[in-house]
């Protein structure tokens, strides 16, 4: 029960931390936007309509990856995370980490969210790089790169990056365990 | 006591939900901060602005593909789209090779919601890693390339 409410208060502790930074990081941004404003109105201007159309355009998004999370917590287990992708998920932890960083859409830090709570209920820090990586292969976007690389440049990156998913993972977890 | 266990059930359900919008709004801040970057990014940066520091060394401009991808944001239809523009004008496939990868594997203005969340060690590690196999996959790439045509 202690060891509970200690990381109840734990994570409490951890994510008031995590909004201070948060809201100093926003802050500075902010502040760069008057600084530049003083100088470039108009440019500031198109950059607000940047961001507007950007903000628009992930809220879909944003609320596809809540309700992962909500699920998540609902269905899934450190019991079930250690099998699926904790430290004995084996080589199928790593294929379910490509694929499903393949098959992931919308923006990378909209994931970090969802994927920090995998990590706290167990999920392999390695897996979560090798995730990660792999969202760095669209599948809708493919025909654009083989259209404009050709398909053999397409093939062969997309094999090398696999492999380097793969390797990228295993010096994170090096790296993480000595560390 | 099937009603208690629907009752329990429906609570869970709904703190599941209630720690998933908790979680979420905590990353808020950095979120918003980071799309922000995005825009600014976008308006400030032309392609012009980045192929004009290409020098036509082979190995120096896979590095500096390397780094511009790797400061650069945005959809990776972008990073095509001007990758393949950098080719017509002759720069070499390393580069622009190391450019594309770095552009959606390494992530500067993303760097501190990454940070933030998943903690520095992490972010710092990754996007280090992510860079040096950057250069090696577009070495290797465009390598195999030349020995398969």
């Amino acid at each position: 029960m202690n060891e509970k409410r200690n990381t109840e208060d734990g994570g409490k502790k951890e994510r008031k931390k995590r909004r201070h930074y948060g809201i100093y990081f926003l802050g500075c941004v902010i502040f760069v936007y008057f600084f530049l404003f003083l100088f470039k109105p108009e440019s500031i201007q198109r950059s607000l309509k940047a961001s507007g159309d950007l903000f628009i355009k992930i809220i879909p998004v944003v609320f596809f990856i809540i309700f992962l999370m909500g699920v998540v917590n609902y269905f899934v287990n450190p019991k079930a995370i250690s099998k699926y992708v904790g430290r004995k998920s084996g080589i199928k932890g790593w294929l379910l980490a490509i694929s499903t960083g393949i098959l992931s859409h919308g923006s990378i830090y909209l994931w970090y969210p969802l994927l920090k709570e995998l990590r706290n209920q167990g999920m392999r820090s390695g897996l979560v790089a090798v995730f990660l990586y792999n969202r760095a292969i669209k599948i809708p976007l493919l025909p654009l790169m083989i259209y404009y690389f050709g398909i053999t440049f397409v093939v062969v990156l997309l094999i090398y990056m696999i492999i380097a998913s793969i390797v990228e993972g295993k010096i994170m977890e090096m790296m993480l365990k000595t560390s | 006591m099937r009603k208690q266990d629907h009752n329990k059930k429906q609570k869970n359900i709904l703190t599941s939900f209630y720690r998933a919008f908790q979680n979420f709004g905590t990353a808020l801040p950095v979120l918003l901060g980071v799309i922000l970057l995005l825009g600014l990014f976008r308006t400030f940066v032309s392609k012009q602005m980045i192929s004009s520091v290409f020098t036509g060394r082979l190995l120096q401009d896979t590095v500096i593909g390397a780094v511009i991808g790797s400061v650069s944001a945005g959809n990776a239809i972008t990073s095509y789209i001007i990758g393949g523009e950098l080719l017509k004008e002759s720069i070499s496939l390393f580069a622009v090779t190391a450019f594309i990868v770095t552009w959606v594997t390494v992530g500067v203005v993303q760097f501190p919601a990454e940070a933030a969340i998943l903690g520095k060690r992490f972010a710092f590690a990754r996007n280090t890693i992510s860079f040096i196999l950057a250069i090696l996959i577009s070495i290797a790439t465009a390598t195999t390339l030349m020995v398969i045509q």
